[in-house]
C-alpha cells in the first residue's frame, strides 16, 4: 500500500456520475442483474405505493451504504454480514414506522413489503459488494444509483399496470367515465394488469426493450 | 487482526446504539401513529355504514353520522351511553373501549363489555358492531352494520394486518366485503346463526341457509375460516341486547 497523497478527486468526476448513471441502464438492478423482482410484482398495481416503496428503499440502501462505509475498516470480517443485517434492519424499521406516522394509507398498502425490504437482495449486495471495499461519498452515490435504478423500473411498471388495469394514474381517474361498457361505451380495464403476471410481464418487456437498444447485453450461447 | 474480545464489544456496543435509536423513534412517532389508528378506526366504522371518509373529514363525519354510542355488558344490559360528544350514562365511551382486552376478558369467562354504534345513514336507524379475531398470521378485524331489524347486515368491512397478498388478504377487498349485504344473521324461528363464510361457495349450503353465508377466499381457506370464527364471536355478544330490544 502506497502512502503518496492522491489528488482530490471532483464530487461529481467522471466516475462517481457513473455510480449513479450506470444502475439505471446498463447495470440495472432488475432487468440486467435480476434482483429484488419480488417485490417489483407485489407493489406496483398502483403508482403511489411503487413509488413510495422506490422513496423507500433509496433512503434505506443510501443511508446504509454510507454507514457501512464508515465503518468498513472497523467491521469484523467475521461478522460483517450481521453487521450489515443490523444496519438494513434498523433502517427499514425506521422508514415503515415513519411510514406509518405520515403516510398511514400507502403503508397499508404496502402491508409486509416495507418489512421486506429486509430480504431485498439488491441492498446487501450494494453493502458487501461496493459499500465495504470503498469510501462514503461514492457508496452513497452507488446506493442512490442503484434504489433509482430500482425504483424508475417500479414507476415504469406501475404506470402501465395502473393506467391500463384501473383507467387510473395516482388514483385521479384519467379514462372518461362514459367510455366504459357499463355507461354505453366502448371501454373495459383490463383486470388481468391488476394481478402479479402482468408485472412479470411488463418488466419482460421492458427487459425486451432494453436488450434491443443496448445489444452488448444479450448473452451468447 | 480483529480480537474475539474486539468482536464481543463491537456487537453489543452496535445492538445498544441500534437499540437506542429504534426506541427513540417509537417513542416521538407514537403520537402520530396512534392519531391514525384512531382515524383508520373511524373510516372502517363508517366505511360499513357505506360512508368512504378522507383522513382529513373522517372525525367531522364521525360526529355527524354517529347518533349514540351504547357500551353493552355481557348480559346485553346497557351501561354506558355517548352522544353528542358527552357521556349521558355509565362512565366509559365505546369507542375507547379495547375490544381486544374485552374478547381476553370473555374467554377468561369474566365479565366484558363490548361497544355498539348507534348511526343514520340512508334514513335509516343502523347499529355498527366492531369485529375483531385471530386470522392466519395476525389480527384481522373489521365491522358489520345491521339494518333497523338488528338481523339483516347493512353494510360490512373488513381488514387484516398480516394475511398473505393475493389470498387471505383478499378479505379487505371491497368484493369480499359486498356479499355481506342483506345476509341475515337470525334465522327464521329467531335463532342466532351468525354469517359462515363458506369454502366451495354459498352455492354448496342447503338453499335454506344461503342467506347466512357468503363465498369463502381461494387460498385462503383459513382466513375465511377466522372471518366466520370472528363474525360468530362478536355478534354473539349483542344477541341478548338485540333480543331484549324486540
Amino acid at each position: 500500500m502506497s502512502s503518496e497523497k492522491k489528488e482530490r478527486e471532483p464530487l461529481f468526476s467522471l466516475k462517481n456520475r457513473k455510480l449513479i448513471t450506470a444502475p439505471l441502464g446498463r447495470d440495472n438492478p432488475i432487468t440486467v442483474q435480476v434482483l429484488g423482482i419480488c417485490s417489483a410484482l407485489a407493489v406496483t398495481a398502483k403508482l403511489e405505493p411503487a413509488f413510495v416503496m422506490a422513496i423507500s428503499v433509496m433512503a434505506v440502501m443510501g443511508i446504509g451504504n454510507v454507514v457501512i462505509a464508515a465503518l468498513r475498516n472497523t467491521i469484523p470480517p467475521r461478522i460483517r454480514i450481521i453487521v450489515q443485517l443490523v444496519v438494513i434492519a434498523a433502517l427499514v424499521i425506521l422508514v415503515d414506522q415513519v411510514l406509518k406516522a405520515f403516510a398511514y394509507d400507502v403503508s397499508k398498502q404496502l402491508s409486509v413489503f416495507v418489512g421486506l425490504i429486509i430480504t431485498n437482495c439488491i441492498i446487501m449486495g450494494r453493502f458487501e459488494a461496493f459499500a465495504m471495499a470503498n469510501k462514503v461519498w461514492p457508496s452513497f452515490l452507488d446506493g442512490i444509483g442503484n434504489a433509482w435504478g430500482y425504483g424508475w423500473i417500479l414507476i415504469v411498471v406501475a404506470f402501465f399496470r395502473e393506467l391500463l388495469g384501473s383507467g387510473t394514474l395516482w388514483g385521479y381517474q384519467l379514462i372518461p367515465n362514459a367510455w366504459y361498457i357499463d355507461n354505453g361505451g366502448f371501454y373495459a380495464n383490463n383486470g388481468m394488469m391488476i394481478l402479479p403476471p402482468m408485472a412479470l410481464i411488463t418488466v419482460g418487456v421492458i427487459i425486451w426493450v432494453q436488450r434491443y437498444r443496448t445489444k452488448e447485453l444479450i448473452e451468447e450461447n | 487482526m480483529f480480537t474475539n474480545r474486539y468482536i464481543f464489544i463491537y456487537s453489543s456496543v452496535m445492538v445498544i446504539i441500534v437499540a437506542a435509536i429504534l426506541s427513540s423513534a417509537a417513542v416521538i412517532l407514537k403520537p402520530y401513529q396512534e392519531r391514525n389508528i384512531a382515524i383508520a378506526k373511524i373510516q372502517g366504522i363508517l366505511m360499513a355504514a357505506e360512508i368512504e371518509a378522507t383522513t382529513e373529514n373522517a372525525e367531522s363525519m364521525f360526529d355527524q353520522v354517529i347518533l349514540e354510542e351504547l357500551v353493552i355488558n355481557q348480559d346485553g344490559k346497557v351501561t354506558g351511553r355517548f352522544s353528542k360528544g358527552q357521556l349521558t350514562d355509565g362512565d366509559d365511551r365505546a369507542f375507547d373501549l379495547n375490544l381486544k382486552s374485552e374478547l381476553y376478558n370473555k374467554r377468561q369467562g369474566k365479565s366484558y363489555k363490548v361497544p355498539l354504534y348507534i348511526a343514520e345513514a340512508e334514513g335509516e336507524k343502523i347499529y355498527i358492531i366492531p369485529l375483531l379475531g385471530k386470522g392466519l398470521w395476525g389480527p384481522i378485524y373489521g365491522n358489520i352494520a345491521l339494518k333497523e331489524d338488528m338481523n339483516t347486515i347493512f353494510g360490512a368491512e373488513f381488514g387484516n394486518d398480516k394475511e398473505t397478498p393475493g389470498l387471505g388478504a383478499e378479505i379487505s377487498e371491497r368484493a369480499f366485503a359486498l356479499q355481506f349485504l342483506n345476509k341475515t344473521i337470525f334465522n327464521d324461528a329467531g335463532k342466532f346463526v351468525s354469517i359462515t363464510v363458506k369454502k366451495g361457495g354459498v352455492g354448496t349450503m342447503p338453499a335454506a341457509d344461503r342467506t347466512h353465508g357468503v363465498d369463502a377466499i381461494s387460498g385462503g381457506t383459513i382466513t375465511s375460516d377466522a372471518v366466520t370464527k370472528m363474525i360468530n364471536n362478536c355478534l354473539s355478544n349483542y344477541v341478548a341486547y338485540f333480543k331484549s330490544q324486540n
